[in-house]
């Protein structure tokens, strides 16, 4: 039972990663720009979220309010800072969002201070629902798995069944192409920036509840969102989808087992300590 | 150019030295070594700490230069070997107080010089195991495998309470050398600014070898060299791993400096702040480390001791620099009138 509750866990997981590396993935494979402040966005939509649910008390004005927030920050963003970055080395790239980086993260303990924020859920959904006998899961996890694998569907409908989805897979296939085809690639990239901002403004408005609000929050998911990329293919929004949930269903398990693990193996603290540092 | 005559071309050979490139370089180097006696005229004891760190970390970043500039491996886990470097001091160091030896069969130290070798190796040998597996790989695999193993390391040394663990390992004293006295801060110093300039020309000299032709070459046009018959893997695989070595250097001279190590050496992040040096700097030129690391350390001084949202303000410089320059401080200094065209 266990076993299971850590495997929805890690699915959750894997559905907020999934989000972050959709974006991640699409901005590397279309436009080809290493972006290190998506982490800055998904925690822009946090701490937006959160300004909101405290102003109003509801979730659902939150929820839009973090996702506005987070495309409006992509795009002022990509206008910029990124726009100039296409033609320029890799390196280049890595330092110029890092700088961003470091400026957005510092705002943001301007403006809200470096306590973490405690974002409370909402209140239907919070509470837990039985999903088999002796098995209980809390009801906004249930919901996150849900919204992102709604999110999903729709990402897929949208890149297969859609002219802009079109657009997308032939600009992850061949950049130059496209341009001598014609087609507006400066709206195009626009576009997918700002798409991929408001994928991690949504992962981040979802996991405040779950994790705190915090300034550096998106560095740590931004790190295995690139391993998430990097495994499932640069460009490749199918991949990034099973690269998320294999990369989230091990994080959590192996947080949840490695430490009983080695608990065998030698004594309590340093198995503790290990097992720690193994898994993290 | 072409219709000099023999009078104005000797002319010109004659004094490369007096060129407005030649003297400003005459005058850090002569800033470089008065600078103990410059900062007691001025009554700012914190310049030598300053210096130190700035040489320290210039040290590593040519290291990573190499790589990244002139061998065109972005490496996200250099911090990895600059830990190491120094952690391997702290733990010659805490064996030889102890009296204990390290796994059993190897005894700690606190002479300088052996701990730094020791270090030196430590940082290769770490090179050469990560860099045999992630130079398979190139591109953005080639990042995050070196980025992965970096955090591999990083978490290893967090777990290991026998040395601190997250709290770190502090050092009593700095490690002695047999003439000098290393524990006095400008004596370190001048050590520091003797092993960067060895390290500089032995970087200068790689770097004008056929071996640093081959790794350029292998940086501008991979295919074009495998035509003319070179194998790239082994020659990255050595670049790497005299790179592990500097930035094992590196690390132990901080370690003494600081007489602390903890896993915050080795952090993402602090691999993060080397590429800033290299990149901000120039990245393949011989002078852009040494002011990447410069300007870093001075940048995030001067800044904190003003205002505590320094790091707003460092990022909208090093935004600037990148948006506006191409080719870091380097390139800059690169226009100053003297140089070869």
């Amino acid at each position: 039972m266990i076993v299971l509750e850590q495997l929805l866990n890690g699915v959750q997981f894997g559905v907020t990663l999934f989000l972050m590396s959709a974006g991640l993935t699409l901005i590397f494979g279309i436009m080809g720009v290493i972006n290190l402040a998506h982490g800055s966005l998904y925690m822009i939509g946090a701490y937006a979220a959160a300004l909101v649910a405290a102003y109003t008390g509801s979730f659902g004005l939150a929820l839009l309010g973090g996702l506005a927030a987070a495309a409006t920050s992509g795009v002022v963003i990509e206008f910029v800072v990124v726009r100039r970055l296409y033609d320029r080395d890799h390196l280049d790239q890595v330092l110029a969002t890092f700088a961003l980086i470091l400026i957005i993260n510092q705002s943001a303990s301007m403006l809200f201070g470096r306590q973490p924020l405690f974002v409370s859920m909402p209140a239907m959904l919070s509470g837990s629902v039985t999903l088999l006998p002796g098995l209980v899961y809390p009801v906004y996890r249930l919901i996150v798995i849900g919204l992102g694998l709604l999110v999903a569907a729709g990402l897929f409908l949208l890149i297969n069944y859609t002219r802009v989805g079109m657009l997308v897979r032939a600009g992850a296939t061949h950049r130059q192409m496209v341009r001598a085809l014609g087609v507006n690639v400066r709206w195009l990239y626009t576009v997918v920036f700002g798409l991929g901002a408001l994928l991690a403004g949504l992962a981040g408005i979802i996991a405040g509840p779950i994790t705190s609000v915090q300034v550096g929050m998106g560095e740590q998911i931004l790190i295995l969102a690139f391993v998430v990329v990097v495994i499932g293919g640069l460009g490749s929004v199918r991949g990034a989808f099973f690269g998320a949930l294999i990369a989230g269903i091990v994080d959590t398990l192996s947080r949840a087992f490695l430490p009983m693990m080695f608990r065998q193996l030698m004594d309590g603290s340093n198995a503790d300590a290990l097992a720690s540092g193994w898994c993290c | 150019m072409t219709s000099d005559s023999l009078e104005t071309r000797t002319l010109k050979q004659a004094s490369p030295i007096l060129t407005l490139r030649g003297v400003v370089i005459a005058a850090l180097v002569v800033a470089l070594l008065a600078l103990p006696a410059l900062a007691k005229v001025f009554n700012s004891p914190a310049a030598v700490g300053l210096a130190t760190q700035v040489l320290i970390y210039a040290i590593a970043a040519m290291s990573l230069n190499l790589i990244l500039g002139y061998g065109g491996m972005v490496a996200f886990g250099h911090a990895a070997f600059f830990g190491l470097g120094g952690y391997a001091v702290g733990i010659l160091y805490q064996h030889s107080a102890d009296n204990t030896a390290f796994l059993g069969f190897v005894s700690g130290t606190d002479s300088l010089m052996v701990a730094v070798v020791a270090a030196m190796l430590v940082g290769a040998l770490a090179a050469a195991a990560i860099g045999s597996l992630s130079l398979r790989t190139s591109g953005v695999p080639f990042i995050m495998i070196t980025l992965a193993f970096a955090q591999m390391v990083f978490f290893l040394f967090v777990s290991l309470k026998a040395y601190g663990g997250d709290d770190g390992l502090m050092m009593r004293r700095r490690d002695i050398l047999p003439f000098i006295n290393a524990r006095d801060d400008t004596a370190y110093y001048y050590i520091c600014v003797g092993l960067a300039a060895c390290w500089f020309v032995f970087t200068a000299l790689i770097v004008r070898s056929r071996f640093g032709f081959v790794l350029s070459g292998l940086r501008q046009n991979e295919r074009r060299m495998i035509a003319i018959g070179i194998a790239p893997y082994r020659y990255r695989l050595v670049a790497f791993i005299v790179a592990g070595a500097g930035a094992g250097l590196a690390g132990a001279l901080m370690a003494n400096y600081l007489r602390f190590v903890s896993p915050d050496m080795m952090h993402w992040s602090k691999s993060g702040e080397l590429m800033m040096m290299v990149i901000l700097g120039g990245a393949g030129t011989l002078a852009g480390p040494l002011l990447g690391a410069a300007t870093m350390v001075l940048l995030e001084t001067v800044l904190a001791a003003q205002t505590e949202n320094w790091q707003l303000y460092l990022g909208c410089i090093l935004l600037a620099i990148v948006m506006l320059t191409r080719g870091g401080l380097a390139a800059l200094f690169n226009r100053l009138p003297g140089g070869r065209s």
